[in-house]
């Protein structure tokens, strides 16, 4: 009855073993963001700098008509922006913050446009926080959890803390690189769902300290 | 004693075969659990050595993907270029197919649930990667090409061919679940109830006696899933001659089906990315290759997958009367496996490389 059993497990052990999951990103995003705040020094919400992979970009192009080739005007991309925008809000804004702790979350974006620069589109748009907030430490990370989508901040001035009350100081965390972040993923496991949280090892974090 | 000590061997060859198993699923678990809650407790510190050999694969294929779009682009002005994009095309789905998607879980599962040789998996194999690749182009070249709708409309039908793929998934699993329910429910009862006497009576003549009956057995049986002859206490492999025979391709139809009808996101962004570079044909190109990689990953995991139902039933020939309903139970959890992928995949459960459209 034992080999029963152990006969059971080989069999499922390397089918499922076989075919665990290990998502890689089809998307590239390099993202500058900054932090508004309010006179009075709360935090309003973020305005994300989103630019895509080449690649991507053409793809999402597909399809646009234009005046001149090759020549996309903010007014031309609008349609694209709005289908971005909405789309992206099935995925939370890849966007996830916190204040002393607590999760904050965001409305409907706002101020949303596209750019085509360099043969690649440019995403702005502004993300409010529900309830704006004062707070001793804040945290925002962005990532695509199921890592379909690669966030890496932008190596100049990534993040800018836009009107930040005086004192207050900021630290960025990147993934070091993606192949060492990727290592310590290893395959996601099976049948569980829990691989929903595969991106957050290639989470971009900064976390803003106000006295 | 003899017996007894064969049966000794038996249970160790089966416990070593199941540590090389563990080992390597603990390896996943272990990195899911390090992988939890980006906002719960304190993330886990790097730990760079863990999971090399997946890292790596994650890496590469992230690099060959990124090469391809500056490969196309340089083919654009340097015609033997294509030759590198379609080096790095076969080398991606090599890698690649090691990732969720592409029906390495469904056709294993198919093939253990069902009396399949490994040689008729690498058709199978090669037929779905095949398939994977023709519907990319039909969606790129008619959407893209001829119609020239936008990428939303495209990603827009990539989701519904997603769904109805998961569907035809789960559908198919449940068909097998009930073929191989039936079978195994009737190996239960048939050996609860005759008990080991009878079950010996089957058995004792030992392997080479199975071998020819497997031969003996095969044609007339093979159409009746084996379910009216689960109390035989014998697993049949079907002959290659026999594969050759009526519907003995038909039955996989329906996984190549299944699996093969969801294209690769993958190879649509690399194609609207050729198209866009008036580079259609060699989009093409990389895609077939592509799919040529995928098939050759997809085809050694299906091997493997029948090899080790090819272990299990000679350990469990000649166990008294246990033969039949292991290799029974084998077939209905890999039954079960499949619908489990179809409906896990239907909810968003199993969250394969989902379609994410914006």
């Amino acid at each position: 009855m034992r080999s029963l059993y152990g006969t059971f497990l080989i069999v499922m052990s390397l089918v499922v073993g076989a075919t665990t999951a290990s998502a890689h990103p089809h998307v590239w995003v390099k993202a500058a963001s900054e932090l508004i705040y309010a006179p009075d020094g709360t935090v309003t919400g973020v305005r994300h700098t989103w630019t895509f992979d080449d690649m991507f970009s053409t793809y999402a192009l597909q399809g646009i008509e234009t005046r001149t080739k090759g020549v996309y005007t903010r007014e031309e991309l609008a349609p694209l922006a709005q289908t971005n925008v909405e789309s992206l809000k099935e995925f939370g804004f890849f966007s996830f913050a916190k204040a002393d702790g607590k999760k904050q979350k965001f409305v409907e974006p706002t101020d949303y446009y596209l750019e085509y620069k360099d043969a690649a589109l440019v995403l702005h748009f502004v993300l409010p926080f529900k309830t704006p907030f004062k707070s001793r430490q804040m945290q925002l990370e962005v990532f695509d959890p199921s890592y379909f989508v690669d966030f890496q901040l932008q190596d100049k001035d990534p993040i800018k803390l836009a009107n930040a009350p005086a004192g207050c100081a900021m630290t960025i965390e990147r993934p070091s690189d993606g192949s060492a972040a990727a290592k310590k993923l290893g395959e996601d496991n099976f049948l569980d769902g829990s691989n929903d949280n595969f991106g957050a090892m290639f989470a971009n974090k900064v976390t803003v300290n106000c006295p | 004693m003899i017996l007894r000590n064969e049966d000794a061997v038996r249970r160790g060859a089966v416990w070593s075969i199941l540590l090389v198993a563990a080992a390597m699923s603990a390896d996943g678990v272990l990195h899911a659990a390090l992988a939890q809650n980006p906002f719960g407790g304190p993330r886990a510190v790097p730990d760079q050595q863990v999971g090399g050999v997946i890292g790596w694969i994650l890496a590469k294929q992230s690099e060959f993907y990124r090469a391809m779009s500056s490969t196309i682009r340089a083919a654009k002005n340097d015609g033997s270029a294509v030759w590198t994009l379609l080096g790095i095309s076969f080398a991606y789905g090599i890698f690649h197919a090691a990732g969720p998607g592409h029906g390495k879980a469904v056709i294993s599962s198919y093939l253990v649930a069902n009396e399949e040789t490994a040689r008729r998996g690498i058709v199978l194999s090669f037929a779905s990667a095949l398939a994977q690749a023709l519907v990319a182009v039909v969606i790129v070249g008619v959407g893209a090409w001829l119609l020239n709708v936008t990428a939303k409309t495209m990603c827009g039908a990539e989701r519904i061919i997603e769904i109805a793929s998961y569907g035809l998934i789960a559908a198919f699993g449940a068909r097998l679940v009930w073929l191989k329910g039936g079978g195994f429910f009737r190996a239960l009862s048939s050996s609860r109830a005759s008990g080991p006497q009878l079950a010996m009576a089957h058995d004792h003549h030992g392997d080479g006696h199975g071998h020819h009956h497997d031969h003996h057995h095969g044609a007339g049986h093979h159409h009746h899933h084996h379910d009216y002859c689960d109390h035989c206490g014998h697993s049949h492999g079907p002959e290659p001659d026999e594969l050759a025979g009526p519907g003995g391709w038909k039955r996989g139809l329906a996984a190549v089906a299944a699996v093969g009808i969801r294209p690769c996101s993958g190879a649509i962004l690399v194609l609207v990315f050729a198209l866009a570079q008036g580079l259609f044909w060699a989009g093409v190109a990389a895609t077939f290759v592509m799919g040529l990689g995928t098939a050759i990953t997809v085809a050694a995991i299906a091997t493997l997958a029948v090899s080790a139902k090819g272990v299990a039933r000679r350990l469990a020939a000649g166990r008294d009367g246990g033969g039949a309903l292991v290799m029974r139970g084998v077939e209905f959890a890999a039954a079960g496996l499949v619908l489990l992928l179809g409906v896990g995949l239907l909810l968003g459960y199993v969250s394969a490389e989902r379609v994410t459209c914006f």
